[in-house]
């Protein structure tokens, strides 16, 4: 089927294909994936009990623990052969997890990415400048992949060297642009300081921003100050990259439903929430091959809603997603787990010392601080050593956050305490309004 | 001989923020603790006071119970000429011996006298005693400083 047509099928007939898919996919992932066999034998639930997309509820939820408990491939249901590429995410804790493509796999992440650009219409004849950045995150290969597939021009800078960037654009008259928000905005500002006019002295005319949460005002103003149509992409590698929902001319937020099943349970029980209820976003993949997911749980709280929009599209709308079930910070496009500090903390003094993740807003872009406490156990009285320690914090967190990060060492006591409980992140970043 | 002579140096943890030296010298002053020595060491963004007072044990305890991160740390006290060369002398037994010195801080002790104070690594704390003694020159016991 022409992919341009399946964002506007009746609803029985996604339905009726998601149905035959979900079936495909329970039965290939029993058969193939021990680990899924195992949790199916445990809730004493076969492939064919699965006979309407209401029996969902009856499959087991997949976790992010389970695919690094799996590290790297265990959870792949393919043989290694029949895989094309591997992303990786940056690790936390313990091991990163890992996603494998098939050839199969790449045909669907590239047609939802041209479902993604179809959005504003992007096709041949258009720059693509695509600043996510290329490697083993998701991000800019996938959005490569589909601006090829829709035919465009696509120039794929990667992150960095900001004034090089806007010389690129410039220069090849980039018409989009693919970044994170607060990266465009970024963007924006320094070509102003280079005396240039981000509206008249560029060719832009939209953006394809996510793998952060952006607020309804950051939103704005980067479609405002580029003078562009501002869609938003949401996805996660573990579904399968950029190109799980995209936004819409009417701003609002599409799922490709027939790769990407979706629900919303209550994040506490479990239970499936019925509809326009917020609750955490899970997703069952139906098409993919190498890594075939089940009820995978996202931890990002949003909504969802059936009714058709007025854009014409038929696939299933999601709200912004309002925040996370669990810890994790996103910073920068990066995700990053408190944990993950903690662990950097312990490993490089053999301590716990107390401490808390500042993430603050330096001009737009977000700074990730850590306040250290010095108490008597790190404290030597040696200034050299306070240094090092400093140094070596730095070091040892920019290795596991693939993020810059600054230590700041600071008083026992100073740090903020609530409930008696030590408060580990403060986010002074303006995201109160994320929601719509 | 460490300990005859060792004198019981406080080190005080302080960020660089406003007012928060004069809160250990608030501390300090409120119960009654001397100051005899002190030196200031800092970086950009945070600073260490080491203090050589009057009672250590109370200090200690003081500035601990008000919230400051304090190491006690063993230094020594060497009394010099108050003249031209009354440093160098120290620093130049020491540095034939290869005992590397971390860091020191001086006050003029009266009359034509100089206290210079040492920290050197723990490790070379005997042997820097050993060396300023053979060189002659006197160290000065902890009572000068703990002493009424």
């Amino acid at each position: 089927m022409d992919w341009r047509k399946k964002d506007y099928l009746a609803r029985e007939d996604i339905e009726a294909l998601q149905l035959k898919r979900l079936k495909e996919v329970v039965e290939r992932v029993y058969h193939l994936v021990p680990f899924y066999r195992q949790k199916f034998d445990e809730l004493g639930v076969k492939p064919h009990d699965i006979k309407s997309l209401d029996d969902l509820r009856r499959l087991p939820f997949t976790v992010k623990q389970d695919l690094r408990d799996h590290y790297p491939f265990g959870m792949f249901a393919v043989p290694m052969e029949q895989i094309v590429r591997i992303h990786s995410s940056s690790g936390t804790t313990g091991k990163p997890t890992v996603v494998g493509y098939t050839a199969h796999d790449m045909r669907v992440w590239t047609e939802v990415m041209c479902r993604t650009f179809s959005m504003a219409k992007v096709g041949p004849g258009d720059v693509v400048h695509n600043a996510y950045g290329y490697g083993l995150f998701t991000g800019g290969l996938g959005f490569h992949y589909g601006a090829e597939g829709v035919g465009a021009a696509v120039v794929p800078s990667s992150v960095g060297f900001t004034k090089r960037q806007l010389m690129l654009m410039r220069d090849f008259g980039a018409t989009v642009l693919c970044s994170t928000p607060s990266y465009a905005l970024h963007l924006a500002e320094v070509a102003s300081e280079e005396g240039l006019n981000p509206r008249e002295d560029f060719r832009l005319r939209a953006g394809f921003f996510g793998a952060e949460p952006a607020s309804k005002g950051l939103r704005e103003n980067v479609s405002k100050v580029w003078g562009i149509r501002y869609c938003e992409c949401y996805g996660l590698s573990e579904i399968i990259g950029p190109g799980v929902a995209a936004s819409c001319e009417h701003d609002e937020l599409h799922i490709f439903e027939d790769h990407f099943l979706p629900e919303v349970i209550d994040p506490e029980t479990g239970e499936p929430l019925p509809e326009g209820e917020e609750g955490e976003l899970v997703f069952t993949t139906l098409t993919k091959q190498g890594l075939p997911l089940i009820r995978y749980r996202t931890r990002d709280i949003a909504t969802l809603y059936k009714a058709p929009c007025k854009c014409g599209r038929t696939i299933l709308r999601m709200g912004r997603v309002i925040g996370r079930s669990d810890d994790m910070l996103i910073v920068s496009g990066v995700n990053v787990f408190p944990s993950q500090v903690e662990h950097v903390l312990t490993q490089v003094e053999g301590l716990t010392p107390n401490y808390v993740i500042v993430l603050d807003k330096r001009g737009v872009l977000d700074v990730l601080e850590v306040w250290v406490e010095v108490d008597e156990r790190v404290f030597t009285g040696d200034i050299g050593a306070l240094e090092n320690l400093k140094r070596k914090l730095e070091e040892e967190l920019a290795n596991a956050l693939f993020l810059r990060a600054r230590v700041k060492l600071v008083e026992p006591k100073t740090l903020e305490r609530s409930m008696g409980k030590a408060k580990r992140v403060v986010d002074r970043r303006e995201l109160e309004s994320i929601t719509k | 001989m460490r300990a005859k002579f060792a004198v019981k140096q406080l080190s005080i943890f302080l960020e660089n923020r406003k007012g928060r030296l004069k809160e250990v010298t608030q501390v300090l002053a409120e119960a009654k603790v001397n100051i005899r020595a002190l030196a200031l060491a800092e970086s950009a963004e945070f600073g260490i006071l080491r203090l050589v007072v009057d009672n250590p044990e109370k200090a200690r305890s003081i500035l601990s119970s008000a919230g400051f991160t304090v190491k006690e740390q063993d230094v020594f006290a060497v009394e010099v000429p108050d003249k031209p060369g009354g440093f160098y002398q120290v620093v130049k037994l020491l540095a034939d011996q290869d005992i590397n010195i971390d860091y020191t801080y001086a006050f003029v002790g009266g009359k034509d006298k100089a206290i210079l104070i040492f920290k050197v690594p723990d490790r070379l704390f005997e042997k820097a005693l050993e060396t300023v003694q053979q060189g002659g020159l006197p160290l000065v016991k902890p009572v000068f400083f703990y002493g009424s």
